[in-house]
């Protein structure tokens, strides 16, 4: 059973989500993750080692489309609710640090 | 508060008797009237909605037939696409977004000849239980202002209860569509995962969101929900199995029906308040009396429930809600770099309540943890999943409270999200196993106000459910 | 560039290759936006390929089905497979998730061939979406110094299969020759277009170096590698560096670099903080593909033969070994259909393999039927037509071909005045040619191999001069010969 989630869980989970955290928000967002997982624990005690995770409720598979077009966004309908756009293309910030 | 029904509406716009204009002006007025107090509606549609009236006339003059529900004003809850009218989730991070595209169960109810007139207000991207997580300010109880209408579709259910339309849609990941219904004293459908296609709901959790309606009679929800349901080929978790229209099957009666009163939703163990309990004991004695078997059922593995859903859906609502970002639409908060831009937007975007949840689900998510939490929730699941199974040899159809409370005030539970969570425990189950549930107004709690009992039944097993409700309704006449 | 990593110098070079391939499909993995390259930016688009709220996936049956022929073609296990989502933030990604095969990939385990007769391992190949294009604005163009970014979803979503294969290769040739083996599978079955200029074939590459026999050394992952000349040249670099820095006494560390074309070097990537923390879980909204075994049965009888058996193929029908250089040439050229032709029609597979080796890398050369070569040939075998006069009338036949009909070799030399020689005719021209040279026949008479070796040289440009190039140089080396000798 994993330890309580302290405040640099919550600091590297709020890097990863790309959220910014005062200092308060450290302190209160690692009290109130910490009495969800609490109560999370009745779950973490149970032995299901033989149990088949149940990550769909729906028994279906292979689902397909055929491989035809389909009818596309007009791109100037598109562009007008992006924040920021120019030369038929979305436009952001620089952009540091490589592709991962 | 009660007007005419969806379906008489309907019937008095298709045979001409009243236009759909005046309809849906009438429901406009009510809107007008009373919103500002209540506050259902993020927005209101009046000039498109009128214009839809029209053609709907237009195509009754013409002879043609308008649709089952030719008329009928609905409310969408406003996380369900509506291609050119702002759709929001109450979050500030899409203030002014207007998607380029209808979601199918806004089209097929467009199809069907009903008239949209607004979105409604809920909990910021659909994650609460009282609509008071909303950027644009929390909806009131139309049965006591003081009171929350639950929640996360909280608006869908006071546009109803307030008489302001007959129909609405809402979505429920963990009671999103019973717990308001119950708490504003109107019928709400859950129905089977798949049943009603997703294209155009903004998720929260992907393998847990269902859309459906909210009415006022057990008899227009039935037909709502024939006119949403059904394959889509744009969500690949829709089910094909044909589908019977449930409004044949109201009337048929419960006699012979095993009804099963889930013992882990009506003891103490689940904090439920016993004007809340007395309600579903008379909701099973009035099924007795009308010809069912009723006998309590155990589901020992759905007291695990609340835990394996505040793990999966926060998880699955982690990696949904990283795509505001800034980038494609929505709010952009200026900044120097991509990344930084993409920071500032989200913290400056999110509430809080949509952060508890997406820093939980990361957390569930991330290495190291992901066995420990998420992993073991969807174990969980199967366990909870086998229980039904096996009450469902049984029993055709289980009965339980909706919510542990009737509605409570506003501001009470905000302080403490657990306590807010504790208010799912009786129907989030039935999202972890995707079968479909419903909650029917029976009556009062000592408060006066509106308790809801839910009826539960396995896979695609809807018209039976509203079979029930059906029975229940009547009873209370 | 000298050859680093071999065991020559002590070293062992040790390459993995992740290779990605765009599937040849009409739209993209997850939407009916179209999968298209050089569209107009952001044309291509539709709710899902930007990642809009509220849409959702379905997948491409044309897609798996190429997944399906790709994994087959690589004697792969096709397998039962689930897609997850990989998390992770990067503007050119709409949803900031990638969809993509996890631990449940659709082919598993397999290998090819290479023309060298080596086989690699093929550890898995799995479906993936594909992200956008960045440009980046200002500054100096790259990313480093650019003002700001302008992003095309266009490529979002297109298909990719991602290939992975086991540690086997062992040096930068041979990593070039994988790639170039896996291309011409993924045309040849048409998986892809195989494209690298346009992005279509995309590699990555782990380098290790060890010494012969030891442990696998820590790995490097070289990223941007965008030709196969590039290829080469980043393997070469980074064994190098490897191996200076063990030598210094230094350690190597896992990391992904990047090759710098213009510089001809590698440079360690930023270091991400989140990098290695993708919280992959399974996608919600897609469900798992379970391919009928029938319909897998369906796209192996449609599989074309694949190169290493056409090599295999051909080298049995020539009498050569398949891993010789003409019979890899002739499939390389997509000739080995032609070639078999010409043999099954009689050829001699010596003279067409010739033919398909150094005369026919051209356009159109497939167009040519297998029994016009081998009319040809038998004209060459038969003395009829010199070797130069041969390669004439089929660059002829090729351009017939190429216009929709099959020359008859025969005519094609008649007009071109390469009118058979009679032998008498022949007979008669080096009789005059001897005669017209009584000192240096006297000496070729007498001369040992190497001094008529000189004088044939002469005596053959004697009597094409007189014969007007008609004459073949092989028949008329050999008369000489028999002449001096009788």
């Amino acid at each position: 059973m994993p330890a309580r989630i302290s405040r640099d869980d919550v600091a590297h989970v709020a890097r990863l989500a790309l959220l910014e955290l005062t200092e308060d928000e450290l302190e209160r967002y690692t009290e109130q993750l910490g009495a969800v997982l609490d109560h999370a624990t009745d779950v973490e005690a149970l032995d299901l080692s033989d149990v088949e995770p149940l990550s769909h409720p729906l028994p279906v598979r292979n689902v397909f489309r055929e491989d035809v077009p389909g009818e596309a966004l007009d791109r100037q309908e598109v562009l007008g609710q992006a924040p920021a756009a120019e030369d038929g293309r979305f436009r952001v910030p620089a952009i540091l640090g490589e592709e991962p | 508060m009660s007007g005419p029904t969806a379906l008489e509406l309907a019937a008095a716009v298709r045979s001409g008797q009243r236009t759909a204009r005046e309809v849906v002006q009438a429901s406009l007025d009510a809107i007008a009237a009373r919103d500002g107090e209540i506050h259902a509606f993020n927005t209101v549609t009046v000039e498109q909605a009128l214009a839809a009236a029209d053609r709907i006339d237009a195509t009754v003059a013409a002879g043609r037939d308008p649709g089952p529900l030719a008329g009928v004003p609905v409310a969408l809850k406003d996380n369900l696409c509506t291609r050119g009218v702002a759709t929001t989730c109450s979050s500030k991070i899409l203030d002014g977004w207007q998607p380029p595209y209808d979601a199918t169960v806004v089209t097929r109810l467009v199809e069907a000849g009903a008239v949209v007139v607004g979105k409604t207000n809920l909990d910021e991207f659909a994650m609460g239980s009282s609509t008071e997580n909303s950027a644009f300010g929390p909806t009131r109880n139309p049965h006591d202002p003081t009171r929350v209408p639950g929640g996360s579709s909280g608006g869908s259910a006071a546009a109803v209860a307030a008489g302001f339309v007959p129909l609405s849609l809402g979505s429920d990941t963990g009671g999103s569509i019973r717990q308001p219904a119950a708490l504003c004293g109107v019928v709400g459908v859950k129905p089977t995962y798949g049943r009603v296609s997703r294209y155009g709901l903004v998720a929260f959790a992907s393998s847990l969101d269902q859309i459906g309606p909210f009415a006022a009679t057990v008899a227009d929800a039935a037909a709502c929900y024939d006119a949403i349901a059904g394959w889509d080929r744009f969500d690949s978790t829709s089910i094909a199995e044909p589908l019977e229209p449930t409004t044949e099957a109201l009337g048929r009666g419960v006699a012979g029906l095993r009804v099963g009163v889930v013992a882990e939703m009506t003891g103490e163990q689940m904090g439920i308040a016993p004007d809340v309990l007395a309600r579903v004991r008379a909701a099973a004695d009035a099924l007795a009396a009308a010809g069912a078997v009723v006998d309590e059922v155990s589901v020992p593995a759905a007291v695990y429930g609340l835990s394996a859903y505040y793990l999966i859906a926060p998880a699955e609502a982690s990696s949904n809600l990283a795509r505001f970002d800034g980038v494609r639409f929505g709010l952009r908060v200026d900044a120097p770099t991509t990344a930084e831009m993409q920071r500032a937007t989200r913290t400056a975007g999110f509430g809080p309540e949509v952060k508890r949840r997406i820093m939980l689900g990361t957390y569930a998510l991330s290495a190291g943890y992901y066995d420990a939490y998420y992993g073991q929730a969807l174990k969980v699941r199967r366990l909870i999943l086998r229980d039904f199974d096996a009450a469902y040899e049984r029993f055709d159809v289980l009965l339980s409270p909706t919510s542990p409370t009737t509605a409570f005030e506003l501001g009470a539970k905000t302080a403490d999200p657990m306590t807010m969570y504790l208010n799912d425990v009786c129907t989030i189950p039935s999202n972890l196993v995707g079968h479909p549930a419903l909650s029917v107004p029976y009556g009062t709690g000592v408060d006066g106000l509106p308790v809801g009992v839910q009826v539960m039944g396995p896979a695609l097993s809807e018209a039976m459910l509203f079979q029930v409700a059906d029975v229940l309704e009547g009873s209370l006449a | 560039m000298t050859q680093t990593g071999s065991v020559a110098d002590g070293w062992e070079t040790v390459i993995g290759l992740e290779v990605h391939a765009e599937l040849a499909t009409e739209t993209k993995l997850f939407s009916g936006a179209r999968n298209h390259f050089g569209a107009e930016p952001n044309t291509n688009i539709d709710p899902v390929s930007l990642g809009l709220p509220g849409s959702l996936p379905v997948l491409n049956r044309k897609a798996v089905e190429l997944a399906i022929r790709v994994g087959l073609a690589l004697h792969c296990e096709v397998r039962p497979s689930i897609f997850a989502r990989k998390n992770y933030f990067y503007p050119d990604m709409p949803k900031d998730f990638q969809i993509s095969q996890y631990d449940q990939p659709i082919d598993l385990g397999g290998w090819l061939e290479l023309p060298s007769g080596k086989r690699v391992g093929v550890t898995r190949a799995h479906l993936e979406e594909d992200t956008g294009k960045n440009t980046h604005v200002g500054g100096s163009g790259r990313i480093g110094g650019a003002e700001y970014s302008l992003i095309d979803y266009n490529r979002a979503g297109v298909p990719l299969l991602e290939i992975v294969s086991e540690p086997d290769i062992r040096s930068a040739d041979e990593a070039k020759a994988y790639v170039e083996e896996l291309r011409a599978i993924l045309v040849a079955i048409g998986a892809s277009d195989g494209k690298m200029e346009e992005g279509s074939l995309r590699v990555d590459c782990n380098v290790s170096v060890r010494r012969p026999g030891a442990p696998f050394g820590t790995r490097c992952e070289i990223k941007n590698v965008n030709s196969l000349r590039s290829l080469g040249r980043a393997i070469e670099y980074e064994t190098r560096r490897q191996i200076d820095l063990i030598e210094a006494g230094e350690r190597i560390r896992q990391e992904t670099r990047h090759w710098d074309e213009n510089a001809g070097r590698t440079t360690a990537g930023r270091s991400k903080e989140n990098s290695e923390d993708y919280r992959y879980f399974p996608e919600p909204d897609l469900v798992p593909v379970v391919p009928d075994p029938a319909w897998i049965e369906e796209i192996r009888a449609a599989l074309p033969v694949l190169p290493a058996d056409r090599r295999h193929r051909l080298a049995a029908a020539a009498g050569l070994e398949h891993t010789d250089q003409p019979v890899i040439v002739a499939v390389e050229r997509g000739l080995d259909r032609l070639a078999l032709d010409a043999i099954a029609a009689k050829a001699d597979p010596g003279r067409v393999l010739t033919h398909v080796e150094h005369n026919l890398a051209v356009d159109g050369a497939e167009q040519l039927a297998g029994n016009t070569l081998a009319a040809l040939v038998a004209l060459e075998t038969g003395g009829k037509l010199t070797a130069t006069q041969a390669k004439a009338v089929l660059a002829e036949l090729v351009e017939l071909a190429r216009g929709g009909t099959q020359g008859d070799p025969a005519a094609v030399a008649a007009a071109k005045g390469f009118e058979a020689m009679q032998d008498s005719a022949l007979d008669d021209a080096i009789a005059a040619a001897v005669a017209a040279s009584p000192a240096e026949w006297e000496r070729f008479k007498a001369g040992d191999a190497k001094e008529r070796g000189k004088l044939t040289g002469f005596f053959v440009g004697q009597i094409m001069k007189a014969t007007r190039g008609k004459a073949d140089g092989k028949a008329v080396t050999a008369k000489l010969n028999a002449l001096a000798d009788g």
